[in-house]
């Protein structure tokens, strides 16, 4: 365990390790492959919300015998894509409860004549009652799903939050919304699939987890494990929006290919990725706090609310992670948590960076500028009395046993913005001015790995091979799209073998070779992949130095010598482990109860916001990030994680709303779903404190999803500092803004300046 | 990737005259397509109803920009950055490169054209309110000749213009006689670059004695088409900048626009914000007084 | 798994369409294609120039940009038929004869590159920028590049690696950064 060595690779900038081809143009992403007699895929979808299906034609204008078509009737095995509840079809069966439903699939070798029959295809339905919101789903005078509309509920207690409200100083209640948020990666989703008798389903595409893919497509297609293979193509982003689509689009493809006997290729264009496919949980989060006369929490009690769509997919594991971090970097002894996720029939929603976590964040750090409002106290003091400190509880009862710097980070936070000397700059400069400015801050902390026993029932398995011309090959199912995890990975086993960069490689992404360590989700890589890899490097060591001859320090050129006289005894030069939990992981999945993380990120975010009341814009003017993630392990990799979330986060306050009219996604085009340009950003600066996590690759911690937690509650907080209005549902625009702060004002009036 | 290129012929006859003659012979037949920065956006959503086309693109002619010593005469198919990297365009009529730096990114500037940008006729039209504030004119032209008609009566409704069906546009002539004038342009969009205009607000203003001689308002956004606002010009005309004034041109604007709720903003917030740019340009009219 | 890599550049000939002529990348090309294609789908389905990609189809994201007689422009809105004499360059056309061009080994450096969807567009654009203006401000380079959408970054490590290409150029390209196969072992 080096975690504190010095170390010559681990924290160095090496080169990305597929970077060279990305730069070139030449790493090969889905739609720039083809395969030999290769058709394209089309999917005709629900237009309605809600209904059954009375008939599927085909207008006879077209010359249907040119094409292949599939509906559920084709599929060989179970009509399911099944993420956690076996509850979405692969193809819609007779009804339909969202729109942009898959129904019918075509092929055709020719993309355009594909267009022309996709319009040729008519369906007539029966609608039903369809609904759209949370608050229609919890009436359940229409039921959508199961019995009660009700996805997942959870509840969390702890102490005894009903003996407080009599006894408490102040009660400040407060409800705050996020609303729904697309990844838009620049790379649209795609799949290319074959199939034979011989070998059975083959795909390639642009994925997260090649083995939720290859589970789902066993299921779909009733196929052993040996006929079934799934391979990642190089992935233009996804941020969860290619965890769990993608088995429903690599089913597609290869139920086409199955049927129309050829390599089948489904490339989604925009405006179908944008209309059809998963986004980011609404969310209605009610909090009611209670403190003591000095401003320490004695009491919270949450409400927290999410739409998981028509379909479950990963809502209940999507409101574990809002339920375990509501409650903030908080001491608070007594605590109740009731979360429950409603279907509906809008589209269903999905895994997003951060997953839950950000709305929960949302409405905690905007909750505890509200209190502190009431309460006439700094927001920064509530929160640093307020603070979890080692050896403190936290709501599930975990004790904090990990080093907890709260207080530094928020000191070296308030020094490098300037905070309390901007304030009151600020504060002076918006009497005059129609420009109002201000700072706001979030302290919050993000769980590193799956909650509570998910690593262990994960069981991933993962190690290292050397090949034969003398490479090292990282064999991991875990996926790199942009966020680092070749260059990562391959950094941990150079460094523990004493090896150089350029000689460890990634293995092919792909079911076939890697084995099983895992989905790349929950900023689990570096932690948890990447110890299981350190170990199997450090496991080989040990085998070649007890096989081999390798010596107790040695040269890269010992290490492949040792290798090559191993291979010669053992036929193979290989070394897998794996996951070993923590000691001391105890969870109680039924009371919500115990070590809910192995480790946690914290951090502290201030953002300086400007809003202009000409126009009611508000834009971020600068932005601080200061985190403790355990120890980086790639210093450029990490601080561009940061910088692309707190980017994905800007935009979740301030720019993006998926635009809804009868469920569905009316703005599906980049032209009106805003993300921020490269002249919308402000500058970021990021800082990261280091504490060496002694259970995680070379020390660290999960870093990916953070970033995406923390600047939504900074900005509004920052907004309400800089107007004094309190505005608590994002996205917020200007039409809101406006609505806040001058809709009182009658039009005729001009502010006066 | 929705639309077929099969389904469309596009011909590039290369001259002006063989593309009049081509609208002559077969009048609403042809659709005239230069830098393509909305026909193909059109084409790959599926939604192109042009199943012929011809290209102007690479007429020079057509791209021209001329200077006299009373005007300046842009081809109607000078790009965004032809009217960027002119320097009497960036001297004498700043509000034109400032719109010109605000249709979308560097890639649409080389390409996207001033008259396409007119006769696409949408009400958000980067360089609208600076041609109305510029009293611009546009020249037709057809094999039955030339003619003038001003920017301001151009646009007769939603996307719909006195072009007639044989007729092209050749040109947009801008005055020079804008130096001394105090001018104004804010675009109020999504975002800081890559956004459609939510409202825009473009102003040319000459003082004298601390009275407005001239004003021309023009705005986007606020109306089925680009508007010149009279109304509120006419409260302002031969008045002094005074709180009283500023007030009696903001209930002549709000009478006189129409905006409406869309997929970007609503009529309440571009109404608001409007009569906000209207103020805004009369105050910094106020500080900054007349131009020497 | 591509096709044949960059040394074909004659599509096959087909009689319906008459023959459009340009040079790509320095080498003359001549597809017959119907003259609406979008010089994006020539590039990468006629040409098997897959480096510049489709991302919106709609002048948005400026994945698909490209230099077109010297103007940086966005394929995807280009009708072949237009670009008919141009001389084009697309990211294949960036690096030098054995060295990754001063913004490739910038971007490669300064983690100016995630994914990699955006990487081509965005060279394309910074290298427009660099062209005319060798030592860009930060508002320049944010200027130059707003048409480019990066999801991954939030955009500061591509502009210190602008920066770095920029103040790169007066120096002798470094020969570490000889080019490398794919890392994937197969």
């Amino acid at each position: 365990m080096s975690t504190h060595a010095t170390t010559r690779i681990v924290g160095a900038p090496v080169p990305r390790k597929e970077g060279v081809d990305k730069l070139l143009g030449r790493a090969s992403y889905v739609d720039d492959m083809e395969r030999k007699g290769m058709w394209h895929g089309a999917t005709v979808r629900s237009s309605i919300p809600r209904g059954l299906i009375r008939s599927i034609a085909f207008d006879r204008r077209i010359d249907w015998s040119e094409f292949t078509i599939v509906t559920a009737a084709d599929i060989p095995g179970e009509n399911c894509i099944q993420l956690i509840v076996a509850d979405q079809p692969c193809l819609a069966d007779g009804k339909v409860n969202h729109c942009e439903e898959p129904i019918v699939l075509l092929a055709h070798p020719d993309k355009h004549k594909l267009r022309q029959a996709f319009g040729a295809v008519e369906i007539e339905y029966e609608p039903l009652q369809p609904i759209f919101t949370m608050e229609e789903s919890e009436r359940q005078n229409v039921v959508v799903w199961g019995a009660d509309n009700l996805l997942k509920s959870f509840l969390l207690e702890k102490g005894d939050v009903d003996s407080v409200w009599g006894r408490a100083a102040h009660i400040i209640e407060g409800e705050y919304r996020t609303g729904a948020q697309e990844h838009l990666y620049i790379e649209n989703q795609g799949m290319i699939a074959e199939y034979s008798a011989e070998s059975g389903v083959t795909v390639w595409g642009s994925l997260q987890c090649p083995y939720y893919v290859f589970n789902a497509l066993r299921s779909v297609f009733d196929l052993p494990e040996d006929k079934v293979r799934v391979i990642q193509t190089e992935t233009g982003g996804a941020f969860g929006g290619k965890e769990d689509y993608p088995s429903t689009l690599a089913c597609h493809a290869a139920l086409l290919a199955m049927k129309s006997g050829h390599p089948v290729k489904m490339v989604y264009d925009r405006m179908e990725d944008l209309a059809a496919t998963t986004k980011r949980h609404p969310s209605r989060v009610r909090h009611r706090t209670a403190l003591d006369r000095d401003g320490k929490l004695l009491a919270m009690e949450i409400d927290l609310a999410t739409d998981g769509g028509a379909y479950s997919t990963l809502s209940s594991v999507v409101l574990s992670r809002a339920t375990l971090h509501s409650t903030g970097p908080y001491l608070c002894p007594n605590v109740r948590v009731r979360s429950r996720s409603w279907a509906t029939n809008n589209v269903p929603y999905g895994a997003f960076r951060g997953f839950g976590a950000p709305q929960a964040i949302f409405a905690m750090e905007r909750h505890m500028d509200e209190i502190a409002a009431v309460l006439g106290i700094d927001p920064v003091e509530l929160r640093r009395n307020n603070f979890l400190h080692e050896g403190d509880t936290n709501a599930t009862e975990q004790l904090m046993r990990e080093p907890m710097i709260l207080d530094q980070l928020l000191d070296r936070a308030l020094k490098e913005s300037h905070y309390y000397a901007k304030r009151a700059q600020f504060a002076r400069e918006n009497r005059t001015s129609p420009v109002k400015r201000g700072l706001g801050l979030a302290a919050f902390y993000h769980g590193s790995g799956f909650t509570g026993s998910g690593e262990v029932y994960l069981n991933s398995l993962a190690g290292i091979d050397v090949t034969p011309d003398g490479k090292v090959r990282v064999l991991a199912s875990n996926t790199e799209f942009g966020q680092g995890t070749n260059t990562v990975l391959t950094q941990i086993a150079t460094e523990a073998l004493g090896v150089d960069y350029s000689d460890v490689t990634m293995a092919s992404p792909d079911t076939g070779v890697v084995p099983n360590s895992g989905p790349t989700v929950a900023s689990r890589t570096s932690m948890v992949v990447g110890r299981i890899i350190e170990r199997a490097s450090l496991q080989l060591l040990a085998l070649l130095r007890e096989h081999a001859g390798l010596g107790a320090s040695h040269t890269r050129e010992d290490f492949f010598a040792a290798c090559e006289r191993y291979r010669a005894a053992h036929g193979e030069v290989a070394s897998m482990c794996r996951y070993e939990p923590p000691p001391g992981i105890v969870w109680d999945d039924e009371r919500y109860h115990g070590e809910a993380y192995g480790a946690y990120a914290w951090a502290i975010y201030v953002a300086q916001v400007a809003v202009d009341t000409v126009t009611y814009s508000a834009e971020v003017e600068d932005f601080w990030a200061v985190q403790e993630a355990g120890r980086v392990i790639h210093p450029v990799l990490a601080a561009g994680q940061i910088e692309g979330g707190i980017a994905q986060g800007i935009g979740f306050a301030l720019y993006e709303k998926v635009v809804w009219q009868d469920g569905r996604m009316a703005n599906n085009q980049m032209t009106n779903y805003i993300m921020p340009t490269a002249e919308d950003v402000p500058p970021i600066h990021v800082y990261f404190e280091q504490i060496p996590f002694r259970h995680g690759g070379f020390g660290a911690k999960g870093i990916g999803e953070l970033p995406h937690d923390g600047p939504a509650p900074a900005i509004l907080n920052a907004i309400r500092d800089g107007t004094g209005v309190s505005f608590r549902a994002i996205p917020l625009l200007p039409e809101d803004l406006y609505a806040g702060l001058a809709r009182n004002q009658p039009v005729e009036e001009p502010a006066v300046r | 990737m929705r639309g077929d290129p099969a389904m469309h012929d596009l011909v590039a006859p290369g001259n002006l005259n063989a593309v009049l003659d081509l609208l002559a012979t077969e009048p609403g037949k042809w659709t005239p397509i230069a830098g393509g920065t909305e026909l193909m956006v059109a084409f790959a959503a599926g939604r192109l109803d042009a199943p012929r086309l011809v290209s102007l693109w690479g007429i020079s002619d057509l791209r021209a920009i001329e200077t006299t010593a009373e005007s300046i005469a842009i081809g109607a198919a000078a790009t965004f950055l032809d009217l960027r990297r002119h320097a009497v365009i960036a001297a004498e009529l700043p509000l034109l490169a400032r719109a010109a730096s605000w249709i979308g990114s560097i890639a649409n500037q080389s390409r996207a054209t001033l008259g396409g940008n007119l006769v696409n006729g949408s009400p958000a039209a980067d360089s609208s309110p600076a041609l109305l504030a510029y009293d611009a004119e546009i020249e037709l032209i057809s094999v039955r000749g030339r003619r003038r008609v001003p920017y301001s009566q151009f646009h007769t409704g939603y996307k719909c213009n006195v072009l007639a069906a044989d007729e092209l546009l050749y040109a947009i002539h801008a005055p020079r006689r804008f130096a001394r004038h105090n001018q104004y342009l804010r675009k109020v969009g999504t975002r800081r670059a890559m956004a459609i205009a939510k409202v825009a607000l473009g102003a040319t203003a000459l003082l004298e004695k601390g009275v407005i001689r001239e004003i021309r308002l023009g705005a986007a956004s606020l109306a089925p088409y680009p508007m010149r606002l009279y109304q509120a010009e006419a409260a302002l005309l031969g008045q002094p900048i005074t709180r009283e004034t500023a007030l009696a041109a903001r209930h002549a604007l709000l009478a006189e626009v129409q905006p409406i709720d869309d997929i970007r903003s609503t009529a309440e917030y571009r109404r608001r914000v409007a009569a906000n740019l209207l103020d805004d340009f009369l105050l910094e009219l106020r500080q900054e007084g007349p131009r020497p | 798994m591509n096709t044949e890599g960059n040394t074909n550049r004659r599509a096959t000939p087909s009689a319906r369409w008459p023959a459009i002529r340009f040079t790509v990348n320095g080498e003359s090309c001549v597809v017959n294609v119907p003259p609406m294609k979008r010089l994006l789908d020539v590039l990468r389905e006629d040409l098997h120039l897959t480096g510049t990609k489709e991302g919106c189809g709609e002048g948005e994201c400026g994945s698909c940009s490209v230099r077109m007689n010297g103007e940086l422009v966005n394929s995807c809105l280009v009708p072949v038929l237009q670009a008919e004499g141009a001389e084009i360059q697309t990211v294949e056309g960036l690096a030098l004869e054995r060295e990754l061009h001063p913004l490739q080994e910038a971007f490669l450096h300064h983690g100016g590159a995630q994914c990699g969807i955006c990487t081509p567009g965005m060279l394309m654009a910074a290298a427009q920028l660099l062209g005319h203006t060798p030592h860009p401000s930060t508002a320049e380079i944010r200027e130059a590049l707003a048409g480019n959408l990066c999801r991954c970054t939030g955009f500061i490590h591509i502009f210190e690696s602008v920066v770095a290409a920029a103040g790169a150029q007066n120096v002798e390209p470094s020969k570490e950064s000889v080019l490398e196969q794919t890392h994937h072992a197969r």
